[in-house]
């Protein structure tokens, strides 16, 4: 069956690309919040008391900040979460990272990814100001693609525009 | 021949090329007669075989002076009554195309907006022969102004289908009689054909039925989003995929001669953008740089170049790329965001979409690059451009006070209409004609699904596009040949 043959060999290509992928929303990847089964996540998080772990580095330092709608400028409090994210990456030297930029749903696919890039690169800017190597890092925009809430008012929307920092051990850059 | 080895079958998923059509014919024959191992194949393809079809005048007769005519720039267009009788089956196994047919016609001329059908229960006389002279006077006693009256014949792999359009009024017919001839698997293709020569005769344009549209069918909840892309009829037959769903896929645009698609895709984890052959499915990266991503492809008029969206180190700019070469070109360098380029059909210019002056607003610059011109200037943001195949319009998203809307404007930014308003309207793509825009529309919260939705540059005519599920990004094919 021809067409089902080139599917076949479709998904195949696809399938392999998603292997190598960094992409945590990928084939099977469950949401947002860290514990997807495709790519990178799957090395466990760790307890989040030690404070070497991924866990606590998502909870405790925080793995995420939130941007004004529109804005890519880092706030206060996105700045001292960052700083915390700095001194925990260059302590742990082992972990790489992808800094996912995200915009909520009130734009356009287009624009929305590119937004989300330039948030996502404050984010790697500010990190690099801060003593972590850029080799470590690299940046990837998802737009208004992968939200994690779904609502449709701010209380959803200002926790989507986001730039969340996502460890991967022994995966440089 | 067995069935995992059809010969050719990747020549004629889609479009055949004329030359081919000996060679199609053949292979169609051969392939019908597998017929449990057919039904895949026909999902992809009722398309094809149509392409072999043979269109032969059956009568010479010249319309008269002041023909039945729709002006489409009207300011008011009051749709025109036409009667349809059910197309005559010549033979036996006619008799499910000639209904089927007849029914599709109808289909289009109705949802085009511009038509109003009357049902067969007001005729006064039926059409007992293709052949048989008109009785104009039973058919201008029920105010139709057309009557489209025709017969199928079906025999194995070749069904005929012929047409003659009346002007009811005047008495006379419009045009001459028309045959198409193609595979069973077209029979959709032939009625499109005959409700595009409809449509032409009666408005004086070229119709927009025999075409197809590529979009992203979704599944799955907002916050995991499962996208594949899927190519349907404009009406939204004959759906077929093209991607599974195991990376986020976005926008894809159909080149000039719709035989390859490009889109964005996540495969490789970063959004970049890739081109598909539509018959072999087969897909290559094309303007791939490390440590940028792009995204938001178009293909130029001669389908040689694609100008798209680079971003690198956060900030993202507007390239072309030879399809051939790979030869990259950066037409914009500012630290503004640059993206949704879409050229001018005759490949002189780009209209494009930028928030230099502080906010998204359209901008036309040279297609080589160069200085740009803003054209938007009404409240709001304005984003997807998209240039109408005629030329003289450019479709867009616009913003304002919480509303979606899309919209249009002369390439000067005069004019600006807007067309429709909701919580979420965006991504226009014009019909083969530039007289229809479809578009997602996508409802608030968790439930709200995007859908496709079509409307007339008028604004007339708003109506969702049925697909099997949620469904956003379309982008229309040309008319196929």
């Amino acid at each position: 069956m021809a067409y089902t043959t080139k599917a076949l060999m479709l998904m195949a290509v696809l399938g392999l690309a998603a292997c190598n992928n960094p992409d945590r929303y990928g084939a099977g990847g469950g949401p947002g919040d860290g514990t997807g089964a495709g790519g990178i996540q799957t090395g466990g998080l760790g307890d989040a008391s030690d404070p070497r772990s991924v866990a606590y580095f998502n909870q405790t330092v925080g793995d995420r900040v939130l941007f004004a709608v529109d804005q890519s400028t880092l706030s206060d409090q996105a700045r001292a979460t960052l700083a915390g994210q700095a001194q925990w990456l260059n302590t742990n030297s082992d972990y790489a990272v992808i800094i996912e930029g995200h915009a909520d749903e009130q734009g356009t696919r287009e624009y929305n990814l590119a937004l989300g890039a330039r948030r996502a690169s404050a984010v790697q800017d500010f990190l690099i100001s801060q003593g972590v190597a850029a080799s470590r890092m690299r940046t990837v925009s998802y737009g208004k693609e992968r939200p994690v809430e779904v609502c449709s008012d701010e209380s959803c929307f200002s926790r989507n525009r986001r730039a969340v920092t996502v460890l991967s051990i022994g995966a440089g850059a | 021949m067995t069935c995992n080895s059809p010969p050719n079958a990747r020549k004629w998923l889609f479009f055949p090329a004329p030359h081919r059509l000996k060679d199609l014919n053949e292979h169609t024959r051969n392939e019908r007669k597998k017929d449990t191992c057919m039904t895949l194949l026909r999902t992809l393809i009722p398309a094809l075989a149509l392409a072999l079809s043979a269109v032969s005048p059956l009568a010479t007769t010249t319309a008269q002076a002041e023909p039945l005519r729709i002006i489409l720039d009207s300011p008011v267009i009051e749709p025109l009554p036409f009667a349809i009788p059910q197309f005559i089956a010549e033979n036996g196994e006619a008799g499910q195309y000639a209904a089927d047919i007849s029914r599709v016609i109808a289909s289009d001329l109705v949802n085009s907006g511009l038509f109003r059908e009357i049902g067969s229960d007001a005729f006064i006389s039926g059409i007992t022969s293709f052949d048989a002279p008109v009785a104009y006077n039973d058919w201008q006693a029920i105010n139709a102004q057309a009557l489209i009256t025709g017969a199928v014949s079906a025999s194995g792999d070749r069904i005929v289908v012929k047409f003659r359009l009346f002007d009811v009024a005047s008495g006379q017919p419009l045009g001459e009689g028309l045959q198409f001839a193609g595979t069973p698997g077209s029979w959709r293709r032939m009625a499109h054909k005959v409700a595009d020569a409809v449509y032409s005769r009666i408005t004086s344009e070229s119709g927009y039925f025999d075409s197809r549209v590529v979009y992203v069918e979704e599944s799955g909840p907002k916050d995991n989003r499962l996208k594949r892309l899927a190519v349907m009829d404009y009406d939204g037959a004959n759906v077929a995929y093209l991607t599974d769903s195991s990376a986020i896929v976005l926008a894809p645009r159909f080149s000039p001669n719709g035989e390859s698609i490009l889109f964005t895709s996540y495969a490789s984890g970063f959004p970049a953008i890739y081109i598909m052959d539509v018959a072999t499915l087969g897909i290559r990266s094309l303007g791939e740089q490390p440590g940028t991503m792009t995204f938001a492809p178009r293909f130029s008029p001669n389908g040689q170049t694609v100008v798209f969206s680079l971003e690198r180190g956060g900030n993202t700019d507007l390239y072309t790329v030879d399809v051939g070469s790979g030869q990259l070109n950066q037409l914009t360098n500012a630290p503004s965001i640059e993206t949704a380029p879409s050229f001018s059909p005759d490949g002189s210019q780009i209209v494009f979409e930028s928030d230099r002056s502080g906010n998204q607003q359209l901008y036309i610059m040279p297609a080589n690059g160069g200085e740009a011109r803003r054209i938007s200037g009404g409240p709001g943001r304005y984003g997807t451009p998209v240039w109408s195949p005629r030329g003289d319009l450019i479709a867009f998203t616009k913003q304002n006070e919480g509303r979606f809307h899309i919209g249009v404007m002369r390439t000067d930014g005069s004019n600006e209409g807007l067309l429709t308003a909701s919580y979420l309207d965006e991504g226009p793509t014009w019909s083969p004609n530039g007289r229809v825009i479809m578009f997602t529309r996508q409802g608030a919260g968790a439930e709200g699904q995007p859908a496709l939705f079509s409307v007339d540059i008028s604004g007339r005519n708003l109506r969702q596009v049925p697909t099997n599920g949620p469904a956003s990004d379309p982008a229309w094919s040309p008319l196929l040949p």
